[in-house]
């Protein structure tokens, strides 16, 4: 972070002119906002807005004592575990074939990267459609089969379905990272592995898989905060938390309680607690940069 | 190509086909779900090849003023709406970013350090954490229901702003002392050399910011309550109530179809500047 120009202007104000956008909105809208999520979670709203009481950490005890937000915790981190290893399994497939077929990859390429462009709501609306109980193509199908789909009832299905669509629109971003580290991987370790005798299935899991691990890692963190943070669209859209709560994750309950329960000190210790798990693994995130760079 | 395996290359193509086909699919039974009448399609199971009605259901969800459960609101003000919303914010991100990226590069003023820590922090403040209070700020503000609220709290970007600093760490110094030899002020070789310089990293954040800008759908959610200022992304979720045959599914579909259609253009045809900037906000 301490890189330098050698040669600088030197001007008192017009720095401060040129950085006077940026500083303003993130003072406003970032820093502001934040100090006011850290002071409300530690005060008591009353029903209307109009008063208020410190209560130190109890909006904290209270959430914690809550067994919705546990649970939410707990569905939290099921879909974090499920979108990311799916996400990375199926996006490291079709990578690392997309890597081998010369004929073709620019089109296989273009194919599987456009659900990069759909809005995460409007996939949750394309899946919701396809699993709809009455009309959906893909629930008939299952019906027929004696699987019985009814996400609006049972909650593995529910679950089921929005890992499904956040996995969908998550497999272009993954595959494109995992393309562009198979294809810096020097030819020359797989010739001679190859030449020594060593297969396809061999090359890869003792030589390309290892090479691949600071893409793989960084994708992995990627990847949770994307299941942590950028679903809200598609649990909204798709399931709004339901059956019961069985599908609302953190991002949803602090939506869900701040403005459509208006507990506002709840929220907003939700939101202090979210902030904490960004941080975290923004840390994680950079750390990991920094050792990337000596690879 | 390592050796010869015709077997493995069979295999390659016929999983990649497979991976294009599950990926299209729903795009397919979107695009299938658009062409039918709201009748053909509560008629479980629904055809699995297009009818004739596309045009109809374009323009009556062009049009708005259904029959279905949901909201039956125009189209096209709701593109209008994420069009401008998304050109605001991508062009905002741009310019605030390369100014801040450039003084904090170029120019050596006290706490130059601290500021450019505020900016890095921002990355750790998605909306999504902090909903609530920036929602009082801009109702504070009298932002609700414009397009002032639903841009202008989404275009500091830190991201920008580090992709421009990594840029212009990487301009020769040469430049700088050629265009002071030539009397060239700060914001004359800001605008004659660092600019142009700049394009190709400009039009990769371009398509990100894009892209970003056009499927927001929790902030416009919470700052928007009157219909005309609906973005489509988060309109068409309003034309649905429950997963039923009561929604007009093939004008939701068609509907579908128009919201995806601007940024998977811009994802497509500026798919190199797509992949760089991907991979260059993410360094």
């Amino acid at each position: 972070m301490a890189a330098e120009k050698r040669v600088q202007f030197r001007n008192a104000w017009l720095p401060w002119v040129l950085l006077a956008p940026q500083v303003v909105v993130i003072v406003v809208f970032f820093f502001w906002p934040a100090g006011q999520a850290l002071v409300q979670s530690l005060q008591q709203h009353d029903a209307f807005g109009t008063s208020f009481e410190w209560v130190g950490l109890e909006n904290f005890q209270r959430l914690f004592a809550d067994d919705t937000y546990v649970a939410s915790f707990k569905t939290t981190a099921v879909f974090s575990v499920l979108v990311a290893f799916l996400g990375l399994a199926i996006a490291l497939t079709l990578a690392v074939f997309a890597d081998r077929v010369v004929k073709g990859a620019g089109w296989y390429k273009t194919l599987l990267i456009w659900p990069y462009a759909v809005a995460p709501a409007v996939a949750g609306v394309l899946w919701l459609f396809m699993f709809a109980p009455s009309v959906g193509v893909v629930s008939h199908a299952l019906n027929r089969m004696g699987i019985e789909w009814n996400s609006l009832l049972n909650s593995n299905q529910a679950m089921a379905l929005i890992v499904m669509a956040a996995v969908w629109k998550q497999i272009s971003y993954n595959f494109l990272f995992f393309l562009a580290g198979l294809q810096s991987i020097p030819k020359s370790l797989i010739e001679a592995a190859a030449m020594d005798g060593a297969g396809p299935w061999r090359r890869f899991w003792t030589i390309v898989f290892p090479l691949l691990s600071p893409t793989t890692f960084f994708l992995l963190v990627i990847n949770v905060v994307y299941a942590f943070f950028d679903t809200f669209a598609i649990v909204d859209a798709s399931t709004q938390g339901g059956p019961g709560k069985d599908t609302a994750i953190l991002v949803y309950k602090v939506y869900y309680d701040g403005f459509k329960a208006m507990d506002l000190g709840g929220s907003a210790a939700q939101s202090v607690v979210l902030m904490v798990i960004v941080v975290a693994l923004t840390v994680v995130q950079f750390r990991f940069v920094e050792k990337k760079v000596t690879y | 190509m390592v050796e010869r395996r015709p077997l493995l290359d069979l295999i390659s193509h016929l999983v990649l086909i497979l991976g294009v086909m599950v990926v299209a699919f729903p795009l397919y039974i979107t695009l299938v779900a658009a062409t039918h009448t709201a009748d053909v399609i509560v008629q479980a199971p629904m055809p699995v090849v297009p009818g004739n009605h596309l045009l109809d259901n374009l323009i009556q969800a062009w049009r708005g003023g259904g029959d279905g459960a949901g909201s039956t609101a125009p189209v096209a003000r709701m593109m209008t709406v994420s069009l401008v919303s998304a050109l605001v914010i991508t062009v905002g991100k741009i310019a605030i970013s390369l100014l801040s990226a450039f003084a904090i590069v170029y120019f050596r003023f006290p706490f130059r350090q601290g500021v450019f820590w505020a900016i890095f922090v921002t990355l750790m403040l998605p909306v999504e954490v902090r909903i609530g209070p920036t929602y009082q700020v801009v109702a504070d503000l009298g932002m609700l229901n414009s397009y002032a609220g639903l841009t202008i709290p989404l275009i500091a970007s830190a991201t920008a702003t580090f992709l421009f600093r990594q840029f212009f760490l990487t301009v020769p110094d040469e430049l700088v002392e050629a265009a002071r030899m030539d009397g060239a002020g700060p914001l004359r070789f800001f605008k004659d050399v660092l600019l142009p310089l700049s394009a190709t990293s400009i039009a990769a954040l371009f398509v990100i910011q894009f892209i970003y800008g056009w499927n927001q759908y929790l902030w416009p959610l919470l700052v928007t309550t009157n219909e005309d200022m609906y973005p489509v992304v988060m309109g068409i979720k309003r034309m649905i109530s429950g997963g039923d045959a009561a929604n007009e599914w093939n004008v939701v579909m068609a509907t579908a179809l128009l919201a995806m259609t601007p940024p998977a253009l811009v994802v497509i045809l500026m798919q190199k500047w797509f992949v760089k900037g991907l991979v260059d906000t993410e360094k």
